[in-house]
């Protein structure tokens, strides 16, 4: 569905992605993980057109999304910091996405899944972070879309809140949709995601499933594990990086590079 | 891109500084019908402020909205939206209400003064269009300057000192090289320096309906032909239109290559 | 029949004018068929009566005192070759003739009707239609033109004759004429005494009316619209000018009035409007103008050549580009008592006099007198900066140039009797 190849960006002299190749052609929840700065944002943003890449290509179902933008109709977008303009009530925001998108829509459900009914009516502005955070989440979530994209969608959600969006998730997954999905909160990762794609100075240095990721770096826990990942320990190399494991067999890179034994489990 | 311009218009129509800039040319126009109730005295009056008051009011406003309008914009990119739309329909959606502005608070002092049974409608007209066609031209040139720069204040500064340039400066450089070079012919670099600098042509414009008599009186060949009304008239007109059409061209270019 | 007719009428006509003497008809069918035969058998006194009809004639002397009396538009043709009408008699009226196609020529002053060395003569109603020159008079006195209509097609200046000329005339009445397409609508040279009034002057090639040498003068009432300019007055004394309406007169140097070397006259009540020069004035002195309206000029007033005590009081400055610009440091004329509406200053004790001086040269105006190019920056606020620090501290303007009792209403001279 989505097929990523030899991107690079740099934002001046800073290159943020270089060469990138990643292919998601099946349904499931994609974890991108990876340092501060490692470019998970900047590779999200440049799938929705957001940013314009220097080099390489970007399709959706076999199109390029380059000068596109009705394949945007199928992507659900949570961004990162949820940024509105200030003085729109929640009720406007919403209406006016709708009317921009005009795409069947089911909003009351969500808002009621999040409980954000008394404020409909109150400014932007004016909202608590979790609360802001929420309305991202019903903007993301109204539309039934095959592909949804969030960036750090747990940052300031209450108990309650995570709980309805780890179920929320699942049900997408169940309908056997891509979700791709930033975070630091590993805790989600393990329950959440089905695979793991790893970003380190703007390339992927791991693409697989976790058990795969812990086996590798020989550790059981999936922080541990990232944790070596993140010290620049049993990363893979090569352009082949971002392919799935089953369209590189011959790579066979369920099997450690390094020394790191697996035989603790 | 019509969407967008609406959620911009009604954006702009929120912030009250859009109503304090029309009360501003309402107060202002009545005052003046207040001191001398003739027409073309107030006209007269008027151009001055006109001519540099609208490039800057509508270049500071379109900057700020350009600025503070960032997660909108945001927001936006992330739907399935042409991203032309979404930056035509900003820059529109600003110009547009300061045309509005210019019209009602023009508009209606004029109408009040018996604008329609007075010689002066076709005067007034042409300040209308000299005012409003600035406001566009400097919008666009503003949103421009907005989008190329991310520093606020750079851009903010660039945004005045191109105004302070086209309003004053490029006026004074353009006299000290008349009178600098007063023994060479000099009637096709005045008339040619004219149009590089809209509000230049849009004084002109206006000059030509008001103190046509003075420019007649002037000697060379080629002004005669460029003042005789009509083709001065047109060739103003059409500079104009390209000023306008310029940054309109130049915010695609810049907003198709823009990383947010 | 007929022949009573015609009796019945010649009786009536005697009946209504006894003094007069005999009457000879001109007509195609008559026993005079040109006016030439006409003139040749009346006597002094005599009235000749064109009928209707086209007269292909040139070279009419006419050397009796008689009137000339066209009825129903008769035309006399001089089919581009000659000269029409010659008055070489006095006390000759000639009235209610067409009067058409001179042609031009490069030798001589043709003219559709001249009068020479006459006096007493009155011409009126009559069409003068590409005659050169329309009306020529030289060394008459005491005549009349008024109501006449002459209209030419003159292109160009050298190749174009006075609608009404004037050569060494005393006391003669020029009224409610109607003049176009000539060189000078109405030209006076050396002619003295003489009345200028209710005149038409429009679209001639270089002005409306020229005055050259010409003393004591009165010219009021006429209007003089898109001439090449209005009107002149060269090397003149004692000419009264009121009542005139000067207007688009517009072109490189043109203007409304151009007063040269004139002194001791009196303009008053005009109305100059639209011209690129209101009134240019060079080495013009003692002349009041007052109750004179300038209003849209290019330059309401320019002088130039050393004008001295020259006065203006209660005129009205409306809407002009410049008010007033002048080529000399130092200036003797007076200024005080006129309504400028560029004025900006108050009148805080309410007697309608502006409580500070206004100062009617701008620095702008100096400016474009050196660098005409520069007129495009008009109205620019670059050009607002320097004119308002000239205003504050003047450095090239003459300081002493003011208004010092600047009016603060538009004076309403209209509603003045005039005495």
């Amino acid at each position: 569905m989505i097929q990523i190849q030899n991107l690079s960006k740099s934002f001046h002299k800073n290159q943020v992605l270089s060469s990138l190749d990643l292919e998601i052609s099946q349904p499931g929840v994609f974890a991108v993980l990876g340092p501060n700065g490692s470019g998970k944002t900047t590779l999200i943003k440049c799938i929705l057109g957001m940013v314009i890449p220097d080099s390489g290509q970007i399709r959706y179902q076999g199109a390029s999304i380059t000068n596109e933008w009705k394949y945007r109709a199928a992507i659900s977008y949570l961004p990162q910091i949820a940024r509105f303009p200030e003085n729109l009530t929640v009720n406007e925001l919403l209406q006016m996405i709708r009317d921009i998108r005009d795409q069947a829509a089911r909003a009351e459900e969500i808002i009621h899944l999040f409980g954000i009914e008394p404020w409909l009516n109150s400014r932007l502005g004016t909202l608590s972070g979790g609360t802001r955070q929420k309305v991202n989440l019903v903007l993301a979530f109204m539309y039934d879309n095959p592909v949804i994209i969030m960036d750090e969608p747990t940052a300031g959600l209450d108990p309650v809140a995570l709980i309805r969006l780890k179920d929320l998730i699942q049900a997408e997954r169940q309908k056997g949709k891509i979700i791709l999905v930033t975070t630091h909160v590993m805790n989600f990762v393990e329950e959440m995601a089905n695979e793991i794609v790893f970003l380190l100075d703007g390339r992927i240095r791991f693409r697989g499933e976790l058990a795969a990721l812990k086996r590798r770096c020989g550790e059981p826990t999936l922080e541990r594990a990232i944790a070596k990942l993140l010290q620049g320990e049993c990363l893979e190399a090569g352009p082949a990086a971002g392919k799935t494991a089953a369209e590189n067999p011959d790579k066979g890179f369920f099997q450690p590079k390094t020394e790191i034994p697996c035989s603790r489990y | 891109m019509l969407k967008i311009l609406k959620y911009s218009l009604s954006d702009m129509m929120r912030s009250r500084w859009i109503y304090i800039y029309t009360l501003f040319y309402l107060l202002l126009t009545t005052a003046l019908f207040w001191l001398s109730p003739d027409l073309s005295k107030v006209i007269i009056s008027l151009m001055n402020i006109i001519l540099v008051l609208s490039p800057l009011i509508a270049a500071l406003f379109s900057t700020l909205y350009f600025q503070q309008s960032r997660e909108f914009t945001e927001l936006l990119l992330a739907q399935p939206v042409r991203r032309s739309s979404i930056f035509w329909g900003q820059y529109f959606g600003v110009a547009l209400s300061m045309s509005l502005s210019l019209l009602t608070g023009l508009g209606v002092p004029f109408l009040f003064y018996g604008l329609l049974v007075s010689g002066e409608i076709w005067n007034f007209l042409v300040l209308l269009f000299a005012g409003i066609i600035l406001s566009l031209i400097f919008s666009g040139l503003a949103y421009y300057i907005a989008l190329k720069t991310e520093n606020k204040i750079k851009g903010f500064s660039l945004t005045i000192l191109l105004w302070l340039f086209f309003a004053v400066i490029y006026d004074g450089l353009f006299l000290l090289i008349l009178v600098l070079f007063n023994d060479y012919p000099l009637d096709k670099f005045a008339l040619g320096a004219s149009l590089f600098n809209p509000i230049n042509l849009a004084r002109v414009l206006i000059l030509l309906k008001l103190d046509i008599s003075a420019l007649m009186g002037y000697t060379g060949a080629v002004f005669q032909q460029f003042l005789g009304s009509a083709p001065g008239m047109s060739i103003a007109v059409a500079s104009l239109l390209v000023w306008a059409a310029l940054p309109v061209w130049g915010i695609r270019r810049v907003a198709m290559k823009k990383d947010f | 029949m007929k022949n009573f007719m015609v009796l019945q009428f010649w009786l009536l006509l005697l009946s209504a004018h006894p003094a007069l003497g005999g009457v000879v008809e001109v007509g195609p069918d008559g026993p005079y068929p040109t006016i030439r035969s006409a003139i040749e058998a009346a006597h002094s006194g005599d009235r000749i009566i064109v009928c209707p009809g086209i007269y292909r004639e040139g070279q009419i002397i006419v050397d009796k005192m008689v009137s000339i009396l066209g009825e129903g538009q008769p035309v006399l043709d001089g089919e581009g070759r000659s000269e029409i009408l010659t008055i070489i008699a006095d006390s000759v009226r000639v009235s209610g003739l067409v009067v058409q196609n001179v042609g031009i020529s490069y030798m001589e002053d043709r003219a559709g009707i001249r009068v020479r060395k006459a006096k007493n003569f009155v011409i009126e109603e009559n069409t003068l239609i590409n005659t050169f020159f329309g009306i020529y008079l030289e060394h008459a006195g005491s005549g009349v033109i008024r109501h006449n209509k002459i209209r030419g097609e003159a292109v160009q200046e050298n190749a174009s004759g006075n609608a009404i000329h004037l050569w060494y005339c005393r006391n003669i009445r020029v009224d409610q004429n109607q003049v176009s397409g000539h060189r000078d609508g109405i030209y006076l040279e050396f002619v003295d005494s003489s009345v200028i009034a209710n005149n038409l002057s429009t679209n001639n090639l270089r002005y409306g009316l020229h005055f050259m040498f010409s003393n004591g003068d009165d010219y009021f009432g006429n209007r003089f619209s898109g001439n090449g300019a209005g009107v002149a007055v060269m090397f003149s004394k004692k000419i009264n000018m009121w009542e005139n309406v000067f207007e688009q007169n517009w072109g490189r140097a043109s203007y409304g009035l151009l007063l040269k070397e004139i002194y001791d006259a009196a303009i008053y009540r005009n109305t100059f409007h639209e011209n690129t020069i209101g009134i240019h004035l060079e080495g013009c002195g003692r002349i009041k103008y007052s109750h004179n309206d300038f209003a849209n000029n290019g330059w309401a007033l320019k002088m130039a050549g050393g004008c001295l005590e020259n006065t203006f009081t209660e005129n009205n400055f409306v809407s002009n580009t410049f008010d007033l610009s002048t080529d000399s440091n130092t200036d003797d004329n007076h200024y005080d008592g006129n309504y400028w509406s560029e004025y900006a200053g108050y009148d805080l004790d309410r007697d309608e006099v502006g409580d500070v001086p206004y100062h009617p040269v701008k620095l702008f105006s100096f400016v474009v007198s050196r660098t005409p190019e520069s007129i495009v920056l008009l109205r620019s606020v670059f050009v607002d900066l320097i004119n308002f620090s000239e205003k504050v501290s003047p450095l090239f303007t003459p300081a002493n140039v003011a208004d010092h009792s600047p009016r603060m209403k538009y004076i309403s001279w209209q509603e003045i009797q005039l005495k």
